[in-house]
């Protein structure tokens, strides 16, 4: 059975070693709640509803241009609704200053769609980057901890290289390793698997499951690739026009009768998804030399 | 120009010198703690100066030799060669050493700092620090904008050496002048008023090249387009403004 966002309960297909949504309020860690936000040329969230509980991995999904990388800077607080609230933690991100914005942000980590490493860093400042800002670690203890993450993502012996002589798959292994470097509570992916050989999506995938299951991390996985989040997921939510178009299980999503979610897990041409942007009548356009 | 037309360019305006206020009192509040990590300060000083310094040497030589062949032609009129080292030297501290430095300040370094920063924001970098709790005004904006300034008076004093040494070389070893009168001409009529008036404008240029630089490049459209059209805007801007702010500065110490 499906549900939309403020009834995200669902029954079968749940992994048992974590509790299912909507067992109690107070394990729902990101909470929007009835979110609006547009551009000048169109409106994107037109009343989001999504929680995120404690320990889950939550799969963000929907066609390109649903708003899956915006919802992203909602949730870190980079924009702000126009109408609506973003809750991290029990608290509104828009009532929270400068300074406890970044308090906030401090328990996120979060892997940008191309890396966004710093360009002017290798990739062992890169990953020390973080903790060199907020901490006063000794120099042999960040070295330590830099090397066992990029360890954990088989970049240890590229440590020493800078970002231009990374391929987009390694350079995103290092910004997971960045991302990870201050144990976050909650991990946020945009696109994780986007352009990655099977090997690395596998180690990646991997990765996301281990640091769920072993240390408890939140994950938010904003992706469209339905096989691989169908694997990890313990919630997906599905975004289409500027709303949740379905949530539930991945495995509830792909049994599901909605024209909506069947054309997604589907993915299939036809259906309430266009996927040709609006224009005029073909023939006409073809036929009418420009005019 | 329609009378709506011209208010909306005055309210472009207006609203672009807000921004740029803001962002200054931005960058301003992080200089503490950017001098407080002087690593990061020196690195753009480094940048932004001592990759300057080849331009900024070369250009000096060649004014320097351009002022002493158009002055030793109008002094030679009056009969007044043997002030050829104070005109240079006066020519080069108060005017054209701060000015020539600042326009090429800003086509080498301004245009490099508003493409890194533009790029930085193009490629998320900037955002990336946003979210990992690390404010870009501190971390990039901030030693950016110091290193400038703190690099143009040094490498306005670089110009003016080279060019008196140039003036020297075409006056003295070419024209003839007397290298005891060019250079006892020189340390008489000089004095600190105009070493002063110097030192001003090139921190004044510096500040306002290296803040239209970081401004720009740190609000650039995170477009290849957009970079480009800031870089652009870094390069004019600055140039204009330094031209201004030269008139009312060589006013202001007359």
């Amino acid at each position: 059975m499906l549900s939309n966002a403020s009834g995200a309960a669902a029954a079968g297909g749940r992994r048992p070693d974590v509790p299912a949504p909507g067992s109690a309020s107070d394990d729902v860690i990101v909470d929007v709640r009835n979110a609006h936000y547009g551009v000048p040329t169109r409106q994107i969230f037109k009343g989001l509803d999504i929680k995120v509980r404690k320990g889950r991995i939550t799969a963000i999904m929907g066609p390109s241009g649903t708003g899956k990388t915006t919802l992203l800077r909602l949730i870190t607080g980079l924009i702000s609704p126009s109408h609506g609230n973003v809750v991290v933690w029990g608290n509104d991100l828009a009532t929270l200053d400068r300074q406890g914005m970044y308090a906030l942000r401090k328990r996120m980590g979060m892997l940008f769609q191309n890396g966004a490493l710093l360009t002017d860093l290798d990739v062992y400042e890169n990953v020390a980057f973080p903790l060199r800002e907020h901490t006063d670690l000794p120099e042999p203890l960040i070295r330590t901890i830099v090397l066992t993450k990029l360890h954990a993502v088989g970049l240890r012996g590229a440590a020493y290289l800078m970002p231009s002589e990374l391929s987009g798959g390694m350079a995103r292994r290092v910004a997971l390793a960045r991302a990870i470097v201050m144990d976050p509570e909650v991990l946020i992916y945009d696109e994780p698997f986007v352009g990655l050989d099977p090997i690395s999506l596998g180690v990646i995938l991997r990765l996301i499951r281990q640091m769920n299951e072993g240390l408890g991390i939140t994950s938010i996985v904003v992706s469209h690739d339905v096989k691989e989040l169908a694997t990890i997921a313990h919630d997906s939510y599905l975004m289409y026009d500027g709303k949740v178009a379905a949530s539930g299980t991945p495995n509830e999503l792909a049994a599901s009768d909605g024209e909506v979610v069947k054309q997604f897990m589907m993915g299939g041409a036809d259906g309430p998804v266009a996927f040709h942007y609006p224009a005029p009548d073909y023939r006409q356009d073809l036929l009418g030399g420009g005019s | 120009m329609s009378a709506v037309a011209q208010d909306n360019v005055l309210i472009g305006a207006i609203r672009k010198l807000g921004k740029v206020t803001l962002f200054l009192v931005s960058v301003l509040a992080q200089c503490g703690p950017a001098l407080a990590r002087p690593r990061l300060v020196i690195h753009q000083i480094y940048n932004a100066g001592a990759r300057s310094l080849i331009i900024i040497m070369l250009s000096g030589l060649f004014v320097g030799m351009v002022l002493a062949l158009t002055g030793i032609d109008l002094l030679a009129r009056f009969g007044s060669e043997d002030v050829l080292g104070v005109a240079a030297a006066l020519g080069l501290l108060k005017e054209l050493g701060p000015v020539v430095t600042a326009l090429l300040f800003a086509g080498r370094a301004g245009t490099s700092l508003t493409s890194e920063i533009g790029l930085m924001r193009a490629t998320d970098q900037l955002v990336a620090m946003e979210v990992m709790a690390i404010d870009p005004m501190r971390y990039v904006a901030a030693p950016r904008f110091l290193g400038g300034i703190i690099a143009m008076p040094l490498l306005v004093a670089i110009f003016d050496i080279v060019g008196l040494f140039g003036a020297q070389l075409v006056g003295v070893q070419q024209m003839g002048v007397n290298a005891g009168t060019f250079w006892s001409q020189t340390q008489g009529a000089v004095h600190l008023d105009d070493v002063w008036e110097g030192i001003v404008k090139s921190l004044t240029f510096g500040f306002a090249c290296t803040l239209i630089a970081v401004y720009e490049g740190y609000n650039a459209t995170p477009t290849a387009e957009g970079v480009g059209l800031a870089t652009t805007r870094t390069v004019v801007a600055s140039a204009v403004l330094t031209l201004i702010l030269d008139y009312f500065l060589t006013a202001a110490f007359l």
